[in-house]
């Protein structure tokens, strides 16, 4: 062991530079630093253009003389600009959650958090749901004529209009707080695992059924020993969307209550103050947070689908 | 794998038939119309016996297997396994089936796909195991317990699904083209081996294929179908001894059955 250690070491070391650059060769890395590049590029031109205006009109009421260079400049230092240059918003981020503790109700990791938790319930609640309401369907006949109608109905009403309805009627009943913001979550997030899970179900071939039949297996071992696992990479697709869309889901429920935290209240005060920077960091918080939530249902994915022996 | 041929019991030495048609129909109601998948068939199938299904598609070869295993009803006539309606047999799990695809599920190894019955009917782990390890050897899998189905070639992967179908100790084995897919080489080889099986474990053997070779190599009875309707047009006892090496297809006696199921099935044809 002794012996072979400083042999393995190096060969592993090469083998980990080896992948990076096989990475770069494959050609992944480097375009999607060329489209990040590109869009920062765009973003800064648009930050000078519609910020211009304003400072234009500013520097003659001051009556200064002024350069394309002092333009270019103070367009992307403006304290409300209209649309910010992307280092301002990635300056707001640092402030917000480095600088100020996470318990602090400036802090953008605050915030982020009250909104995750309701995320995370509305998200477990409504794949919940969905998976029963895809086993009912599949396995019930009048279930399957009435109730996707209706799912699908649900969806077709915007849930800005719905969001306060549910605040509102779950507050009367003396629901407040994680639930209400929650549900709205779960009202989104159940659609896709519902739709993912009903073509799951039905995903076995007409074969493995009859062997089922072959051996007598009843509707609960077929249920268990075939649906369920040839239905699994389903429900980590739609678990993906879902996820996404509860955290949609959460920050529209922050906007009718007028709640005081959460990234959704967080943009509803940006706006109402017309702090663009705050806007935009909530946004970029929002985004990322959504990635990692769609990031850690896809490392789910690879590790239950390794465990069923998925070919590498 | 080389059970004496004197062990088998002789195909006449049958009491009552594993299988009995009787004026057997079924219909199809499709878009176009009824299809007449089988019409008419009367046969009995004895203890011990390997029968093989031979026809053109849409012969109802395939239909009539699965009629005996009760995934299809007949629309008339009569259908008895182990002297059973074929709902009873079922139930009684009477029969192992092999479908034309191995089937097995991709996400169990090969011990947990063939002990997949076994669960089901509510055999114990140990038993399981036992059972496991026995039929694998039977059909020389011996050692690619914890392969995963992919991992394994398409001769291996259907001899798994009949090691399936072994694992419950069915006596009777229904068989629909289960060597389709593969190539003749791996085809020849498992054909060999399926003899030896049958010798071995003394099974009742129904085989659904479309090769003539196949069928008079396996068979100790060859029943001709043809289509449209679907139905039995020649039933042909086998001449040919138990112990069966490959090369006896090059035998006149071998050359001179599979003359006579062409024929049958030529004849067959041109009813049309």
């Amino acid at each position: 062991m002794t012996a072979s250690t400083p042999i393995a070491a190096p060969g592993s070391a090469s083998a980990a530079t080896g992948t990076v650059f096989r990475r770069l060769a494959d050609g992944k890395a480097l375009p999607i630093a060329i489209v990040v590049a590109a869009i920062v590029l765009i973003w800064y031109g648009f930050t000078v253009y519609l910020n211009a205006p304003w400072q234009i009109g500013l520097y003659q009421r001051a009556d200064t003389e002024w350069t394309a260079a002092d333009l270019v400049r103070d367009t992307m230092a403006q304290e409300r600009p209209v649309l910010p240059a992307p280092h301002q918003v990635l300056a707001e981020m640092w402030k917000t959650t480095v600088e100020v503790r996470p318990t602090s109700n400036r802090s953008l990791l605050n915030h982020a958090w009250i909104t995750l938790s309701s995320t995370l319930l509305g998200f477990a609640i409504g794949t919940t749901l969905g998976v029963l309401l895809a086993v009912g369907i599949v396995h019930n006949r009048a279930m399957d004529k009435s109730v996707m109608p209706w799912v699908i109905a649900s969806q077709t009403i915007p849930i800005l209009a719905v969001a306060p309805m549910i605040i509102v009627v779950l507050n009367a009943i003396g629901l407040s707080g994680l639930l209400p913001k929650a549900l709205i979550s779960t009202y989104l997030s159940f659609f896709p695992v519902v739709v993912g899970m009903v073509k799951g179900f039905r995903s076995p071939e007409a074969i493995q059924l009859d062997l089922m039949r072959t051996y007598n297996s009843s509707r609960t071992q077929t249920f268990f020993k075939l649906r369920w696992p040839s239905a699994l990479p389903f429900l980590f697709t739609s678990m993906k969307v879902a996820v996404a869309i509860s955290l949609v889901g959460a920050i529209v429920g922050e906007l009718p209550t007028g709640a005081v935290a959460g990234l959704g209240a967080r943009l509803l005060a940006g706006s109402y103050y017309g702090q663009t920077i705050q806007i935009w960091a909530a946004l970029f918080m929002a985004a990322a947070l959504a990635a990692s939530l769609v990031a850690l249902v896809g490392l789910g994915q690879r590790l239950v689908m390794a465990r069923m022996g998925a070919r590498p | 794998m080389n059970a004496p041929a004197s062990k088998l019991q002789p195909a006449a030495a049958t009491t009552s038939p594993v299988v009995e048609a009787k004026a057997l129909s079924l219909t199809f109601e499709t878009a176009d119309g009824p299809v007449r998948a089988l019409s008419d068939v009367d046969l009995s199938v004895g203890r011990g016996e390997f029968v093989s299904f031979i026809g053109p598609s849409g012969c109802g070869k395939t239909t009539f297997l699965r009629v005996i295993a009760d995934l299809e009803q007949p629309t008339a006539g009569d259908i008895r396994v182990n002297g059973l309606t074929a709902e009873a047999a079922r139930r009684a799990r009477a029969y192992g089936y092999v479908f034309q695809a191995a089937g097995l599920f991709p996400w169990r190894t090969i011990e947990k796909n063939v002990a997949l019955p076994l669960e089901i009917m509510g055999y114990s782990a140990r038993e399981r195991r036992e059972r496991v390890a026995r039929t694998l050897d039977l059909v020389n899998l011996t050692g690619f317990e914890r392969k995963y189905p992919w991992q394994l070639s398409g001769g291996m992967q259907q001899r798994a699904s009949i090691a399936r179908a072994l694992a419950f100790d069915a006596d009777l084995l229904l068989m629909d083209e289960p060597f389709g897919a593969l190539d003749e080489i791996v085809r020849d080889h498992l054909n060999e081996q399926l003899l030896e099986l049958w010798a071995r474990t003394n099974k009742t053997i129904c085989f659904v294929t479309h090769s003539i070779p196949e069928a008079v190599y396996l068979s100790t009875r060859i029943v001709v179908m043809s289509p449209r309707p679907g139905r039995v047009t020649d039933v042909i006892e086998s001449t040919l001894p138990k112990e069966r090496p490959l090369d006896i297809r090059e035998t006149p006696e071998f050359l001179e059955i599979a003359h006579r199921v062409r024929e049958g099935l030529r004849a067959g044809m041109s009813d049309e």
